[in-house]
């Protein structure tokens, strides 16, 4: 009985979870991509109607917006998270003395919902309100910051506010994968009077590699389900300028009761996160199996 | 153990009782949930407590009503639909066609239904000739609001043109005044539309345009027009114009910082509550144009099996177009009753003005639904227009360009 118990007790206590994530993730996911091939409405319908929503999809102005927008903002977003926070991880790498307490600062804004940072800074870039106000107030009345109103623009904004947020995070990482180089190596390179932006270009930074990709991979799907940010900032305004896919889907399936292309939007958006996580999985699987 | 023999008899005794005299259920499903819209709710709650019902209430606030439309989706999905939702426009005849509404046609004709509403707003509340949903009021969309104090300073009268507004509007940006308060939701965007596209488009064009979803209508040159008074009115509105919430833009009107809005006629609500008196601190009109777009609230009966369920919801239909809640909900709500037979002296000179153009509307044919509040359209026709408008409204889009845009848009959205 305890021998029984003792091979089968891993099996039984992963299968709750094993049947919850089947069921619940991949349950729902084979449903959703059979809605997306109805012609649901208010209620999901089960009849397949072939690729009707993917066409109505790809030929609504709409969706081009948000599809564009997730590549400007995706891209911006995690380029300049990622060096930003790389260079105040340097900064902060210089055996610095209140390093404990510009470390808590910079994290903190990771603290707060996106929500509230919406909110803030929809306060913040309002021209009538935050900086353009008050820099006209110093006396640059030619002083004019509006990406928050400007459709041109507006997704700008959004990048801002959402670095403002991560790049802090991605500090904390790179901090502690600076801290994991061995510093006999560095030590050594400084024996050898080899100039310290060389030891960061050419030893630190490329021995970080994996500390990269994980920053990459939470920035990236950080990204993609980008929503409750835009809400906040923009409601998906000027127009439907800052729209993302996230926003469409929630638009189309809770405000307009048209469910067969939220599916279809969502499918897409899923396809979006493979083509980013697999590469990544195969690479981690192939690695562990050499 | 005689008690308790005892004790069970008068326990069966009490379910035999209260099986027969079934006690009229209703859950009540609604999205009224800010100050003045809970409070009319109350109203209804205690005449219906008064009648002898049992009221279970489920308020769900939240994102215009979607959150309350998520709600009802989840429980109908699951068999268990509440017995009453308020529901309005073509959602109620969707619901219709999912098969899920019940037929309330007895209470209708008993309490003569068909000879106090107007014939396009009973129309709502029928579902293949047989009525499936009770209306609880009528707001008006297209209304001009105006600051009465700034438009006597710059000599302007209420614009009954679009033309005189423009007029209107070129005057008060020379002196310094915001012509229109706007707020940049696509909501408001599309209640802008409606409202010029009434004006310029007339009824006829109107009913055509956003009901019939007639395709030349949409691609005429009355559309491009209404497009380009779009464009001008986009010159008219403060550079801080997005996102606004509606009744900040209100606030504009009242603290005279803007001249007009145009909104529905819950912005009454706001000047009121901040003690303005209408005709002498502000003013209200309907838009340059004929015609009356109207966006009623109602209450749709969903089948439920139970007898006190069933007389629940047959109460609560009765009541709801009853003439004393329409009067006592409207006074609270700022829109006007339904039925047309309740006496107005309680109501002020905007309802007033309201209900005799609803009537004089209603006898010529010009008393049409709003779309921007989806009383004309499904939700993804809607949505396909407004996208168009609020993308013209917010960028340098011709209004040529925005036209073909908007007969695709509507042919994709089908």
């Amino acid at each position: 009985m305890t021998k029984w118990l003792e091979d089968n007790m891993p099996k039984m206590v992963l299968a709750p979870s094993f049947i919850a994530i089947l069921i619940f993730v991949y349950g729902f996911i084979a449903w959703t991509a059979w809605v997306s091939l109805t012609r649901s409405r208010l209620l999901p319908k089960y009849e397949i109607e072939g690729f009707i929503q993917y066409e109505r999809l790809f030929a609504s102005p709409r969706w081009d917006t948000a599809f564009g927008n997730l590549f400007i903002f995706g891209i911006l977003f995690i380029v300049i998270a990622m060096i930003l926070g790389l260079v105040l991880a340097i900064l902060l790498d210089q055996n610095i003395r209140t390093e404990g307490a510009l470390r808590t600062i910079y994290l903190y804004p990771m603290a707060l919902s996106m929500i509230v940072t919406g909110t803030a800074w929809k306060w913040i870039l309002n021209p009538g309100l935050g900086l353009e106000a008050t820099v006209r107030g110093w006396g640059f009345e030619d002083f004019t910051f509006d990406w928050l109103i400007n459709p041109d623009m507006a997704i700008y904004a959004i990048v801002i506010a959402a670095i403002w947020q991560s790049s802090g995070f991605v500090m904390a990482l790179f901090l502690a994968g600076l801290r994991s180089v061995d510093g006999e190596i560095i030590k050594a390179a400084q024996v050898d009077g080899i100039p310290t932006w060389r030891v960061y270009t050419a030893i630190i930074i490329p021995s970080m590699a994996p500390i990269f990709l994980s920053a990459f991979i939470v920035l990236s799907h950080l990204a993609i389900k980008s929503f409750d940010l835009v809400i906040a900032l923009t409601g998906g305004g000027p127009g439907y300028a800052t729209d993302l896919p996230a926003t469409y889907m929630y638009a189309m399936a809770f405000s307009r009761g048209d469910i067969g292309q939220a599916a279809s939007s969502a499918m897409v958006m899923m396809m979006v996160v493979f083509t980013i996580v697999v590469p990544y999985l195969y690479s981690e699987l192939r690695s562990k199996d050499g | 153990m005689k008690s308790y023999i005892t004790g069970a008899v008068s326990g069966i005794a009490l379910l035999v009782a209260g099986a027969v005299q079934a006690e009229p259920q209703v859950e009540v499903l609604h999205y009224w949930t800010s100050g003045g819209e809970a409070k009319s709710v109350a109203v209804l709650q205690k005449e219906f407590a008064d009648n002898g019902g049992t009221w279970t209430d489920m308020p769900v606030a939240g994102g215009g009503g979607d959150a309350a439309m998520t709600a009802l989706r989840a429980r109908v999905l699951s068999g268990n639909a509440p017995t009453a939702v308020q529901l309005k426009g073509p959602a109620i005849q969707e619901w219709y066609d999912e098969g899920v509404l019940a037929d309330i046609s007895a209470v209708a004709e008993a309490n003569g239904w068909a000879d106090v509403l107007p014939e396009s707003i009973a129309n709502h509340m029928k579902c293949e000739g047989t009525w499936c949903a009770a209306p609880v009021n009528v707001h008006r969309v297209d209304w001009i609001w105006a600051n009465a104090e700034v438009l006597k300073a710059n000599g302007i009268d209420m614009p009954t043109t679009w033309d005189e507004f423009n007029a209107a509007a070129a005057k008060l940006s020379a002196a310094g005044i915001i012509p229109l308060a706007h707020g940049g939701q696509s909501w408001q965007d599309a209640t802008v539309f409606e409202a010029v596209a009434l004006g310029i488009l007339g009824p006829d064009g109107f009913r055509k345009a956003f009901v019939d979803l007639d395709k030349e209508t949409l691609t005429s040159d009355g559309m491009v027009k209404v497009f380009d008074q779009m464009r001008l009115m986009r010159g008219y509105v403060d550079p801080n114009f997005s996102g606004r919430d509606w009744n900040l833009a209100t606030a504009m009107v009242m603290n005279g910082e803007a001249a007009f809005q145009i909104m529905g006629d819950w912005a009454k609500g706001e000047f009121i509550a901040a003690g303005k008196v209408p005709g002498e601190d502000f003013l209200c009109m309907s838009t340059p144009g004929e015609g009356f777009l109207y966006n009623v609230d109602s209450f749709a009966m969903f089948a439920v099996d139970g007898d006190d369920k069933k007389q629940g919801q047959d109460l609560l239909a009765k009541l709801v177009v009853g003439k004393n809640f329409q009067e006592v909900f409207n006074l609270n709500k700022g829109s006007i009753p339904a039925r047309t037979d309740v006496a107005l002296d309680k109501f002020d000179s905007c309802a007033t003005l309201s209900s005799d153009d609803m009537a004089a509307s209603s006898s010529n044919g010009s008393l049409l639904p709003s779309y921007a509040h989806g009383m004309a359209l499904r939700g993804a026709q809607a949505g396909a227009i407004t996208d168009v408008v609020t993308a013209h409204f917010n960028s340098d889009m011709s209004s040529e360009d925005a036209v073909q845009q908007l007969a695709t848009a509507v042919a994709n959205s089908m």
